[in-house]
């Protein structure tokens, strides 16, 4: 990718003859990329400067007198290092608990699976010659079994209700099936908005809009506090369920604009040539609008995704038991209370390195469309 | 319109009637339970509980506040936190922002890896977890009577950030009230100016006219009216300060992750808005014996905006709406306060319905300028 600001250089460099400097390629790289000017050397050794401070004081305070380990709950190491190294014996000793919350310590091995299948589902649904219809099975079928593993419930696997959940599958939780059932309102409530109908486009307009305008908390607070006032009597959903909920309609209104800015995308002959094959309505959009629609739109779906992925996390608000809950509970613990950095350290590489993957993916999409394939 | 379901203009009427039918019908069973559930607890509906004694102490607030004040004052006071976080917020983020995506843009390449590792690394971790982050490290500073001292009267301890203050009351918010006026006054004279240099092409001299509109004058005035802008250090008495200007730990933790997570999406949006100018502006520009800086300024980011504007927008507004993290620490903002009152008073529905209505203003007033901003900037075609 060639850079705007570096016009002057480019000229330079090809009018004078290879020497000295110029003729070792590395010092040459230097010279152009790194000391081209005297305010450009200036800002580099500065930046320099600075990057070798940070980069020892992190090496001292995180691997040279960071404590690993600790013998049973006695933190009298990382006391006596406090402020000069890292604890990091509270990983170890907090880590099934962050990564899968109250779940019976013995069945642990299922949440993990869980996890695992997850992974394994987003990674098929990257893959291109996987975007067929069949996907929606795989989905159905991944989903499925999730949540059998999860429950259990049946010989062999013991039952294990919602309220023991927690940690990294309950945030994936959030995530996938507020994606799964996002995404098919999300299409209905865009296409809803492009309708000639004025009633149905005047409702469409209406949740989008007010969903967007407001913060996810105010609609998680809604979903824990005021959902129960609108139930009948004697239904009573769960918290976990009532979150989900809330985070559906909120993916919804987001994964429409995206969706709605493909199906504008669409030039207006399709839906002439569409309707003169005499396809109804609901032919049209399946066969022939919304595949070239949503294939517009799949870098900036993958965006919404990762925001989305990341927003879960505020379910720690109304006190559920998604990653970051369980992470900011291991550390009320006394004895481990004050290396809550840590743990958030911790915690913070886990929501990186899925995010991270995501949003490579959808540069890599970006490269490819941009390439014309 | 034939009555009929080969009619399309019939069919189309049958499918409004149905939905609008649905969603009335679901909005009515949710209103009825909610009436007879609220019935049952002996909840009465209604704003009235508003001009009741609120109770709830709030510690960081730039409006005279006292428990005994009502509910109204509490959530006036709750609005004016999330703006004073907001608004400061969105300038910070937008200068930092805008550093770090020209920075990535540099010929440098340590400063442009840097500002990528910048972008990369904020991005993909979740505010909130930025927001506890920085939170436990305001937490882990050295109590007050430990403070760190950057520089004279500065001290910044786990009571938060405290720098000097001036006096604001009288005299003083005159004279800045005139140096303001001095401002858009010259902002006005200088469209004119311009505009009448285009006309005849004599270059003029604008820049005396702002000393003196906005220096010279509110400086005369200040000394006709005595004002006296001592500056009141702050110091330490017992275990905390006296005197100064205190940013609250949480304030400050709210700010910086806002400020930290937002800048990195708008680096981008800056960066891409850069790149999106034709590479010929930058040759043509340079050709005319322009320098760099000038080039960036003058001809670049004009035609950069148009691209910039509205997905800013949509920053500024996830900014005000994650503003409501602040929940989480205990920063006194709309929401927080909203969800004290809904624990006290059992009013669910009237303090969400204040919380939407505080947002929905803020992001259409947010909208509004930038629409009429970008309208401002677009591109004026013959």
């Amino acid at each position: 990718m060639a850079t705007t600001l570096d016009v002057p250089q480019a000229t330079r460099s090809t009018s004078r003859p290879r020497t000295g400097w110029d003729a070792n390629p590395v010092t040459r790289w230097l010279r152009a990329n790194l000391f081209s000017s005297i305010t450009s050397t200036i800002i580099t050794l500065l930046l320099l400067g600075l990057l070798v401070k940070m980069i020892v004081s992190f090496v001292q305070w995180g691997i040279v007198d960071a404590v690993w380990t600790v013998p049973g709950n006695d933190t009298s190491a990382c006391r006596a290092a406090r402020g000069i190294g890292a604890c990091w014996a509270v990983i170890p000793e907090k880590y099934r608990f962050i990564l899968f919350g109250t779940y019976p310590y013995d069945q642990q091995w299922r949440p993990a699976l869980a996890t695992l299948l997850f992974i394994a589902l987003f990674y098929v649904s990257c893959l291109r010659s996987f975007w067929r219809r069949e996907l929606i099975l795989i989905w159905v079928a991944m989903l499925s079994l999730i949540g059998l593993l999860m429950w259990g419930g049946v010989p062999g696997l013991e039952f294990v209700s919602q309220e023991r959940w927690g940690g990294l599958p309950v945030t994936l939780v959030l995530a996938t099936f507020g994606l799964a059932f996002g995404f098919p309102l999300g299409i209905l409530v865009a296409l809803g908005r492009r309708s000639k109908l004025p009633a149905i486009r005047s409702l469409c307009v209406l949740y989008v809009e007010l969903i967007r305008g407001v913060p996810l908390i105010s609609l998680l607070f809604m979903a824990s506090v005021m959902f129960p006032l609108f139930m009948p009597d004697g239904v009573n959903l769960d918290k976990l369920l009532r979150a989900q909920i809330a985070v559906v309609l909120y993916a919804g209104a987001y994964l429409a604009e995206v969706v709605r800015g493909g199906l504008q995308a669409v030039p207006r002959g399709q839906h002439e040539a569409a309707d003169a094959l005499g396809l109804s309505y609901w032919q049209k959009n399946r066969l022939i609008i919304l595949p070239q629609a949503i294939r517009h739109v799949i870098p900036p779906l993958v965006n919404t995704f990762i925001a989305f992925f990341k927003d879960t996390s505020l379910v720690l608000i109304i006190g559920i038991f998604d990653l970051l809950t369980t992470a900011k509970t291991a550390i009320v613990d006394p004895a481990w209370q004050a290396y809550s950095v840590e743990v958030y350290i911790f915690v913070a590489v886990i929501y990186f390195a899925f995010c991270f993957a995501m949003s490579r993916y959808s540069r890599h999409l970006e490269m490819q469309g941009k390439r014309g394939t | 319109m034939r009555v009929s379901l080969q009619d399309e203009h019939f069919r189309g009427l049958l499918w409004q009637i149905a939905v609008v039918g649905i969603a009335v019908g679901l909005v009515a069973w949710l209103w009825s339970n909610a009436v007879h559930n609220l019935s049952v607890r002996r909840i009465s509906t209604g704003f009235a509980f508003l001009g009741r004694e609120a109770g709830m102490p709030i510690v960081d607030t730039w409006l005279a506040y006292t428990p005994k004040d009502t509910y109204l004052r509490a959530f006036i006071v709750g609005v004016v936190n999330t703006l004073r976080v907001a608004v400061i917020g969105i300038v910070l983020a937008t200068v930092i922002g805008t550093l770090v995506g020209i920075s990535r843009l540099s010929s440098n390449w340590l400063l442009s890896r840097l500002a990528a590792v910048y972008v990369e690394v904020l991005r993909d971790i979740p505010p909130l977890l930025q927001l506890l982050f920085w939170y436990v490290l305001m937490q882990g500073l050295p109590p007050a009577r430990g403070a760190w001292k950057p520089i004279d009267g500065v001290f910044l301890s786990n009571r938060g950030l405290v720098v000097p203050s001036i006096a604001l009351d009288g005299g003083q918010l005159w004279v800045i009230g005139a140096a303001v006026l001095g401002l858009i006054l010259f902002y006005l004279l200088r469209r004119r100016l311009i505009a009448q240099q285009i006309r005849d092409g004599h270059a003029r001299r604008i820049w005396p006219y702002g000393v003196l509109l906005v220096i010279i004058l509110p400086a005369l005035l200040s000394w006709l009216l005595g004002v006296s802008w001592a500056v009141t250090l702050p110091e330490l008495r017992g275990f905390n300060f006296a005197g100064g200007w205190t940013f609250a730990p949480e304030y400050f933790a709210l700010l910086i992750a806002l400020v930290t997570y937002t800048s990195a999406f708008i680096a981008e949006i800056v960066r891409s808005g850069i790149e999106a100018v034709p590479r010929g502006q930058w040759d043509a520009a340079l050709a005319l014996g322009l320098r760099r800086s000038f080039v960036l300024r003058q001809v670049v980011l004009p035609q950069a905006l148009r691209v910039i504007i509205p997905p800013m927008t949509s920053q500024y507004l996830n900014l005000t709406k994650n503003s409501s993290l602040a929940v989480a620490i205990g920063y006194q903002d709309i929401v927080s306060i909203a969800n004290t009152t809904l624990n006290q008073t059992g009013q669910a529905i009237e303090a969400i319905a204040l919380i939407m209505a505080v947002f929905l203003t803020i992001s259409l007033g947010i909208s509004l300028f930038m629409n009429w901003y970008n309208a401002r900037i677009a591109l004026v075609e013959r």
